[in-house]
């Protein structure tokens, strides 16, 4: 997936809750980033240094929970953990397997002044 | 100037030759840009991280026992405004019941001549209009406007996708017709496209048999997005040696519930069932006018 659009997309957020709220700086933001959602981590932070420079989020600190991938095995009809999509079920090893969970990607928290 | 890192540039999109209206006010700049300084000092990105800085209010001071900050919780979606703009792209396809397509595969697929093929055989029996996505160039719209189709072009300079709000600009300048249906070709890329919902009924993937059998499985997120695979080029199978069989149980291994159809644009063969995928899907939307599909993501 494409970092870059995603740590513009990550500022855009926080300029637009920096303008309604008015503060003027932000320290660290929480981002809440799914196992399955295709984003890579590292290339994500090295992004987000440089799309933020000049910004109201310049040297933030950039926390990352990673979410767990969650599906559905519809052969075993219950849940499962899915580490990635192509993965058979853990419990049947069939390829029946729709993602539930884990695929998500959202800004959670800022650390604001 | 294109960063060689990363592959990012200054701001290139180019809707039939004209700029893109940026989403982002003025004066507060593309981010790209800054990119460039990056470069500089392209290892002190790291540097600040950590960092307690108690002097860095307001007043540049700190004072004792009293934290000038604060948390703030906002539960933003990241991608929340491209699909908001999809969103708003989806309610006007509904209500105009224009049935639209979103085209994606690696380059080389054989998209483009596909397209051609499409219009062809569907000459007059269906009005309709093309999006062509592409780096640089206007080739491609170029070969779909000379099979008679309108056809506009979105050139995304160094971007690796279509978004959403590129499509809402050119849908307003090509004007589509009602009950019309609309073919978006999305940039030759198997990664990026998979993330960005551009209010389309359907993404359609095409995999061509000239590639490895296993590409569903190196880039499944794609094939996950993807409602309908068109297994290209299928006249070539003889020469090669392609285990169709295997590359349709790839792409259900990554999604039990994906549609294939096996076609070739030179033969001819699976076209009809393609075009009948196509007029039912014109049907449909036609038929539910007005009622937007909820967005599943």
């Amino acid at each position: 997936m494409h970092e870059m659009s995603i740590a513009e997309s990550v500022l855009q957020i926080i300029e637009d809750k920096a303008q309604t709220d008015g503060y003027t700086r932000v320290k660290a933001v929480w981002l809440e980033i799914g196992q399955l959602a295709g984003v890579e981590i590292e290339s994500l932070r090295f992004c987000f240094d440089v799309v933020t420079r000049d910004s109201v989020a310049r040297d933030a600190r950039l926390e990352i929970v990673e979410t767990a991938g969650q599906g559905w095995c519809m052969q075993c009809a219950r849940s499962v953990a899915v580490s990635a999509r192509y993965e058979p079920c853990p419990n049947c090893g069939g390829f029946q397997v729709e993602v539930t969970g884990g695929d998500g990607m959202r800004v959670k928290e800022l650390e604001v002044e | 100037m294109m960063c060689m890192t990363c592959g990012c540039g200054k701001g290139q999109t180019l809707i039939g030759g004209h700029a893109l209206a940026r989403q982002r006010e003025p004066g507060r700049g593309m981010r790209y840009r800054i990119h460039q300084a990056a470069h500089e000092d392209e290892h002190q990105h790291a540097s600040n991280q950590g960092n307690i800085d108690f002097g860095a209010g307001p007043a540049g001071t700190h004072a004792p026992g009293m934290s000038q900050s604060r948390m703030v919780r906002i539960e933003r979606d990241i991608l929340a405004k491209n699909n908001d703009y999809a969103d708003r792209n989806r309610r006007y396809f509904s209500g105009h019941g224009i049935f639209a397509l979103n085209l994606v595969s690696s380059p080389g697929s054989g998209k483009t001549t596909l397209l051609v093929k499409t219009i062809a055989a569907l000459h007059g029996a269906q009005p309709l209009a093309v999006i062509e996505g592409d780096q640089q160039t206007d080739n491609d719209a170029a070969r779909i406007r000379a099979a008679g189709a309108p056809a506009l072009q979105i050139n995304t300079g160094k971007g690796c996708h279509l978004d959403a709000h590129m499509i809402g600009e050119a849908m307003q300048r090509l004007g589509l017709k009602n009950d019309s249906l609309l073919l978006i070709e999305n940039v030759g890329n198997l990664v990026c496209p998979a993330g960005f919902d551009l209010g389309e009924a359907h993404k359609v993937v095409i995999f061509s048999v000239t590639e490895g059998e296993d590409k569903p499985l190196k880039y499944p997120d794609m094939f996950r997005a993807a409602d309908l695979m068109l297994l290209s080029k299928c006249d070539l199978l003889p020469y090669l040696d392609f285990d169709a069989d295997l590359a349709v149980a790839n792409a259900r291994r990554i999604n039990p519930q994906i549609g294939v159809i096996r076609v070739s644009a030179t033969s001819g063969a699976g076209i009809t069932e393609w075009l009948e995928w196509i007029t039912a899907g014109c049907r449909n939307t036609v038929t539910n006018r007005g009622i937007v599909r909820e967005f599943q993501e």
